[in-house]
Order: C-alpha cells, then structure tokens, then sequence
C-alpha cells in the first residue's frame, strides 16, 4: 500500500503511522453523554469496504492525514491534510 | 456413531481405510430453531457443543456462511495458554486451559494438545519485576510459573542469539502447562460432537439480517431463506461489525489483519513455545516438524484476510535477530486473518439490548485457547440468562462506564495496539 501525502508526494506505507477512524477529528464536548463519549473513544462502523482514517506521516513531514481507502482491496482513493479539514479550507 | 480409539485405527487401516464415514451430517436448514449459532467457528461450534452437553438444547443450528473452520479457527498459531494478569480474564483462561487438559476425552477426538511450555523472553531486570508479578499472579490463580535466568534458559534453548546487540537475553518467564493444539481438529472435534447431540451444522448459509420484533429476536434472514429462533447469537469474530449492524448495534471493534508464516518441514529444533515480546515475534514447531511463527498486526483497520509486505519484513527481521539459524530455512506459506479488535484487549461474551440476542466477539488475536471456555460461558448465558462465573466481567458496558476495562497491555483504548 502507497499514500500519497499532499505535501511529500506517494510514499511507502512504511512511513505512516495508522491512528484509526478519522472520527477522532470530532472530539465531542467534555459534558457531553456517556453514551457519545463511548461512540467517540471506542464504537467504530467499522466498515467492509471504503473507509476514512487518520494517518500520521512520521517518517516524513509529520502532518496528520485523513485517508480514504478500502478496507477490502487497499485501494486509496484520496489522502487530506487533516488540518486543511479542521480550518475549513478544504 | 463411530468411536475413536487406537482399535478402530487399526481395524480400519487393515482393509485400507475404506469405512471411515463422515463426521457430522450436512443437513438443511429448518424454518425454527430453539437457537440459533451465527458462525461455524472454534467459538460456534463449541457454544453449539455445550448448549447440547450441558443444557439439553439440541433442537439448535450453527449457520456458516463459508465452511466450518474456513475462519480464523483454521488461520491461527494454535498456541493455548493461562498468563493473564487482570482479574476477568485470569480465571477465564485459567479455567478454559483446564478445559483443554480433558478436550480429548471429553471430545473423543485427537486435538493434539501438546504442553510443551511457553517461554516468554526476557531482557532486562525491569522486565523480570513485571515478569515475577505476573507469573505470581498466575500462581495465585492455581497455574504454574516460574522464572528462569539465562544459564539454565540457555540449556533448554542453545539455538537462541543471546548477545544479540539490541535484547540481549537474560532469562524468561515459563509456564510450563502452556503449548499448542491442532486448530482444525478443534473445530472438527467440536462439530462432529454438536453433530452427534442433534445439533443442524449449515454451511454456506450467510446471515443477511437479524429479525426484532418489540425489542426482542425472533430470527434471521440468509441466504437460505428465514428462519425462525427466539435466541439468536452472533459469535464470528472478524464479521462482528457487519452482524452487529443488523441489530442497530456498533461495536467497540475494529478489524485487523493477523499474518503467520510456517516453512518446510524440519527435523526437531524448537520444542517449546517462544514469545519474543520486544521484537513482536513467537515460535513454535508443529508436528510434522514445519516451524510456525508470527509477529504483530498488520496495523490498520483491513478485511483482506491477506497480508502486506511491511510486515512480512519485520517479522523475518525479528525472527532472525531472535534465531540467526532460522534464516536456513525456506518458509512455505504465509497467510493472514481478520482479527475482531476490541478497544481494550479483552473480549465480550454478552446480552444486548435485543431481548434474546447475545454477542460473543473481541478476541483479537488470543482466541484460539479460549475457545472451550467461551463455548461453555456462551451456552451457559443462553440457556440460563445468567454470566458464567468466570466469565463474569465480559461485559459490554464496562465501555461505556469504564468501569473494569480489561487493557492487559495498558496500551489504551486504540483497537490496534493491543
Ligand atoms: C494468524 C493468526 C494467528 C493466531 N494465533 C493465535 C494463537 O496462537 N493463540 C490464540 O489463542 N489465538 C490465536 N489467533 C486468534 C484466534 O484464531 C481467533 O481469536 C479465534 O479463532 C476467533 O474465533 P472463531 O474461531 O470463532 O473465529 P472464526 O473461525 O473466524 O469464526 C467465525 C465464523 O463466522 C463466519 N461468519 C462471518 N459472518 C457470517 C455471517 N454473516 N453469516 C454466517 N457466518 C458468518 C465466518 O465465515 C467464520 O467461519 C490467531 C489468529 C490468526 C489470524
Ligand atoms: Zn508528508
């Protein structure tokens, strides 16, 4: 499997450390539920199929990724700054 | 019903082993059941067994979508072993490693349990604190441990590089009861055992939805049509995600691949089991002499039941520090399997929300030696609404209350690391 990081270009998956679903961009409120909480810290979909998560290029920039891809096949479809999504410009 | 024994090998093998028959039926399925089985796996097939045995539930079907054993049960390392540490899951192992001592018997079937000791390595005193706590604490639980230091460790395992630069080895934690068992005899026995009570073994039978009506189960829809059960139990582990689904449930799961490896039949080297923790790397020698080893996850969520380069390198690398000789030796197959990663470690073996529909899953990659345990435990919970006592804490809430979370490894709530 190859990733391409938006700033260095397609690297090895070797270069990337793997966090898990990109739902950990949504960090719910400190007061919020159990029930949410539990959604956030461990419930996962969990999907046969195409997935969204969040990689880290450590052995490169070190810029956080969210990364689109298939859970079956490896295929990546698209690979985006996780920062450029949290600010709103992507 | 045929019996096995050292006998009846000999009076079949006489006229050239032509009257052996089939080990279990293949039948249809029936529009109801008492209960019904999701997943012909280890865990299935023995909840099915001790549904019959123990509770006298036998108008019951275990429902594989494949065929029994196809899973992680016919994928695995086959290494059984009683080294937890966490309260929950040391009387569980505890007990079920009891189970595998009389397996044989109670089965009448060569499972092949060979207790040919764990050796997990060890290399510096802090890990030989950690490591005497935990082999008393497995002590405490009635199981064997001792701690060995790195002479007498050298003379049980000469071919090992202890000087290697980085982990040097200077001893290691033994549990002597621990070793391995023939995966596929497992599952084999357990169904045939099923089987012979009047348990319906289904194959190619994929659950596509599980039917609740007022909160409570009334069956499942296949891909041989509906049938009807007012218990149902979702028991198979990889896929838990995709049937929990059907009930509205999301689970604290995540899917990884596991990959093993073993190479080409060779002449008696390694005679125990050996855990290289700090390299991620174990080995263990099989019967027909081909020498069986693994690493970690392949680290991200993935259904591939295959695995990536990366990890195959990391493997051989540690492999090679551990046992330089091992380098002579051509591997002859690797392989992978989808492993249900539960947030903490540890697995459930539950009710849900649904009235009558119970969730066994989140063994990652340690649910081989569980499976007699956890068959007894499902059972138990099905026939009698009630937690079998040394299954007690499997519960699925402990996620949401945090509350007696099971993280053997303290490595936190990422389903990966564990
Ligand atoms: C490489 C590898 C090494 C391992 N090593 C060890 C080890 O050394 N020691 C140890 O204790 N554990 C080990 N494990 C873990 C162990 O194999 C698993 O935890 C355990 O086998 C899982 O339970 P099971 O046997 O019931 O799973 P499985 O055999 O996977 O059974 C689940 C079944 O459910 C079926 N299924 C799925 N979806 C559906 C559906 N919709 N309808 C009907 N059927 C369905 C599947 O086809 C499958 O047959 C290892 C695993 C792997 C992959
Ligand atoms: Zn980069």
């Amino acid at each position: 499997m190859r990733i391409r990081c938006p700033l260095c270009g397609e690297r090895d998956r070797r270069e990337y450390y793997y966090q898990g679903d990109a739902l950990a961009l949504n960090r719910p409120d400190a007061d919020t539920s159990d029930h949410e909480w539990d959604d956030y810290v461990h419930n996962r979909i969990n999907p046969v199929g195409q997935t969204r998560d969040l990689w880290q290029h450590s052995g490169g920039c070190g810029a956080w990724l969210i990364v689109s891809r298939d859970t079956v096949s490896h295929e990546v479809f698209s690979v985006e700054l996780a920062k450029a999504r949290q600010e709103g410009t992507q | 019903m045929m019996k096995f024994s050292a006998f009846r090998i000999l009076k079949e093998g006489l006229p050239g082993n032509k009257g052996w028959t089939p080990h279990w039926r293949n039948p249809d399925p029936k529009p109801a059941y008492d209960a019904i089985i999701i997943g012909g796996g280890g865990h299935g097939l023995s909840t099915a067994y001790y549904l019959a045995k123990n509770h006298g539930f036998t108008n019951i079907a275990v429902l594989e979508k494949g065929w029994l054993g196809g899973g992680n049960i016919g994928r695995n390392t086959t290494i059984v072993r009683a080294n937890y540490f966490l309260p929950g899951n040391s009387e569980f192992y505890s007990h079920s490693l009891k189970l595998w001592e009389n397996l044989e018997q109670e089965l009448n079937y060569n499972a092949m349990l060979s207790q040919r000791g764990i050796l997990s390595l060890l290399h510096s005193d802090g890990q030989f604190y950690t490591a005497a706590r935990r082999g008393n604490s497995m002590l405490i639980q009635g199981d064997d441990a001792r701690l060995i230091h790195r002479d007498e460790l050298r003379e049980m395992v000469p071919y090992l590089d202890y000087e290697q630069s980085r982990f040097p080895i200077k001893g290691a934690l033994f549990h002597p009861r621990g070793g391995t068992a023939r995966h596929d005899a497992v599952a084999w026995g357990y169904a045939r055992g099923a089987d012979q009570r009047g348990v319906d073994l289904i194959q190619n039978c994929e659950v596509t939805g599980i039917d609740i009506e007022n909160g409570k189960v009334t069956g499942v829809q296949t891909t041989r049509g509906t049938i009807k059960a007012p218990k149902v139990a979702i028991v198979v582990a990889g896929r838990s995600s995709q049937v929990a689904a059907m009930a509205g449930m999301r689970l604290p799961i995540e899917t990884h691949v596991l990959q093993a490896f073993v190479t080409e039949g060779l002449k008696p080297i390694v005679d125990h089991v050996i855990s290289f923790g700090m390299g991620h790397f174990y080995i263990s020698q099989s019967d027909k002499g081909g020498l069986v080893f693994g690493g970690d996850l392949d680290f991200y969520a993935s259904y591939a039941q295959r695995g990536n380069l990366p990890t195959v390198e990391e493997v051989m690398r540690a492999g090679m520090t551990l046992m330089p000789a091992l380098g002579k030796a051509k591997v002859l197959r690797s392989w992978g399997g989808v492993m249900d990663m539960s947030a903490d470690g540890s697995p459930v073996i539950d009710k849900t929300q649904t009235k009558g529909l119970f969730l066994n899953c989140g063994w990652c990659y340690g649910g081989f030696k569980a499976v007699p345990a956890s068959g007894v435990a499902t059972a138990h919970l099905m026939a009698t609404g009630r937690h079998h006592q040394m299954a007690d804490m499997y519960r699925l809430d402990r996620f949401q209350t945090g509350y007696r979370l099971m993280d053997e490894e303290a490595s936190g709530s990422q389903h990966n690391l564990h």
